[in-house]
């Protein structure tokens, strides 16, 4: 098959919209949602602000099973509002975590998939954003101390902000070429650090740090799959399989802290310099 | 920000719900349920304004023309736009009224 063919035959996971990205991911393309759209559960702080509402507040909450297990996924929807968190969103990905924790603890070993596309933090809700972001936190490290918590970051949003910590929380994480993985996003770096450090219009340059092949190459992501919706949900089965890792990521932190103390700021960065500092597996 | 709310001769009520569409830069989103025959009625809310005469003359080619027309299923149609072309618009709404019965997840 030409390249054309192959980039045709593909099932795009990147252009699916959330409540999409659900469907591709349940077995038999089936779920049920929780506060679902017709509830109408929207934010009341974009109102008061001139600023139009989505029904589901950017967040699906959806109930299903995946390879024959309770599953809820948890979908961002990157283009309402660049994916932010505000109240309600946040509060429906911290209450369905809670949710499947405490399934757990009654014997249902619902597992759960957070498919970030967030710039994090909803500003115009400030402070509740922030605080549901602190949530969502607290009920990961919960939840993993039972089942795997998977996130995915399958682009073009990629997932920055508080949001990015939720991430680093998560058991394992899959990505794709289109995905990025950062703290703070490029414009906010350069606008700290100055255009000569890091020039956020420079597409190439902004993927060879902060998108999914670096990060998978740096162990910051832990699978790295092409943009296809049935190789993400093979990926996501064949994570739940192999069950909890023996040291979440977010428990080596003294690693990373280690690696980090032997960066030599005085230096410009690299991609290579991060990779090699970063090498997955070498000793610490 | 406005809202506006329009309504329309219709026919018996839809046979299901359907929601479409996202709230982001030049598209819409569509809430679509079944209502008392009869009657169709549009709340809109529109990050853009000063357009409701556009709004007018698209919702009226759309439920008085062919697509979906006078006697089209009955429905409550609610619309969160955020600037959509009145091309993307009627193309939203027509993917709308075409979903109505096809499967968007099972429910309980």
């Amino acid at each position: 098959m030409s390249g054309a063919a192959a980039l045709l035959a593909r099932d795009s996971f990147v252009e699916l919209a959330a409540r999409e990205r659900v469907r591709a991911l349940m077995d038999g393309r089936a779920f049920r949602e929780l506060i679902d759209p017709f509830e109408r559960v929207t934010s009341p702080w974009l109102a008061r602000q001139g600023v139009v509402t989505q029904a589901d507040d950017g967040v699906v909450v959806a109930k299903g099973e995946i390879a024959g297990q309770p599953a809820v996924i948890l979908a961002i929807e990157g283009a309402f509002q660049g994916g932010s968190l505000g109240e309600v969103g946040g509060a429906k990905i911290a209450g369905a975590l809670e949710l499947a924790a405490q399934d757990n603890r009654r014997g249902i070993p619902t597992r759960a998939v957070i498919l970030f596309e967030t710039g994090g933090v909803r500003l115009q809700e400030a402070n509740l954003g922030l605080a549901a972001i602190a949530e969502i936190h607290a009920a990961i490290v919960d939840l993993r101390r039972y089942q795997p918590v998977i996130g995915v970051i399958a682009g073009t949003v990629g997932c920055f902000g508080g949001m990015s910590i939720a991430a680093g929380l998560c058991s394992y994480l899959v990505v794709t070429r289109e995905a990025r993985l950062g703290l703070n996003g490029p414009q906010v770096i350069e606008q700290e650090a100055g255009i000569v450090e890091y020039d956020s219009r420079d597409r190439p340059f902004v993927w060879s740090f902060t998108g999914g092949r670096q990060r998978a190459d740096t162990g910051l992501a832990d699978v790295f799959v092409d943009d296809d919706a049935s190789l993400l949900r093979q990926a996501v089965i064949a994570l739940f399989e192999r069950g909890r890792p023996a040291t979440e990521r977010s428990d080596a932190w003294r690693h990373y802290l280690d690696r980090l103390s032997r960066y030599d700021p005085a230096r410009q960065a690299t991609p290579e310099i991060v990779r090699q500092l970063l090498e997955p597996g070498a000793s610490s | 920000m406005e809202k506006h709310e329009y309504r329309y001769p219709a026919g018996a009520p839809a046979t299901g719900r359907v929601i479409v569409g996202v709230v982001s830069s030049g598209d819409l989103e569509v809430l679509l349920e079944p209502a008392p025959a009869g009657t169709t009625t549009v709340r809109l809310t529109t990050s853009v304004d000063g357009y409701g005469r556009v709004w007018q003359a698209q919702l009226d080619r759309i439920f008085q023309g062919s697509s979906v027309g006078p006697a089209g299923p009955a429905v409550d149609l609610e619309i969160n736009d955020f600037g959509a072309t009145p091309g993307v618009v009627g193309m939203r709404i027509a993917q709308a009224f075409g979903s109505i019965g096809a499967s968007q997840g099972v429910r309980p």
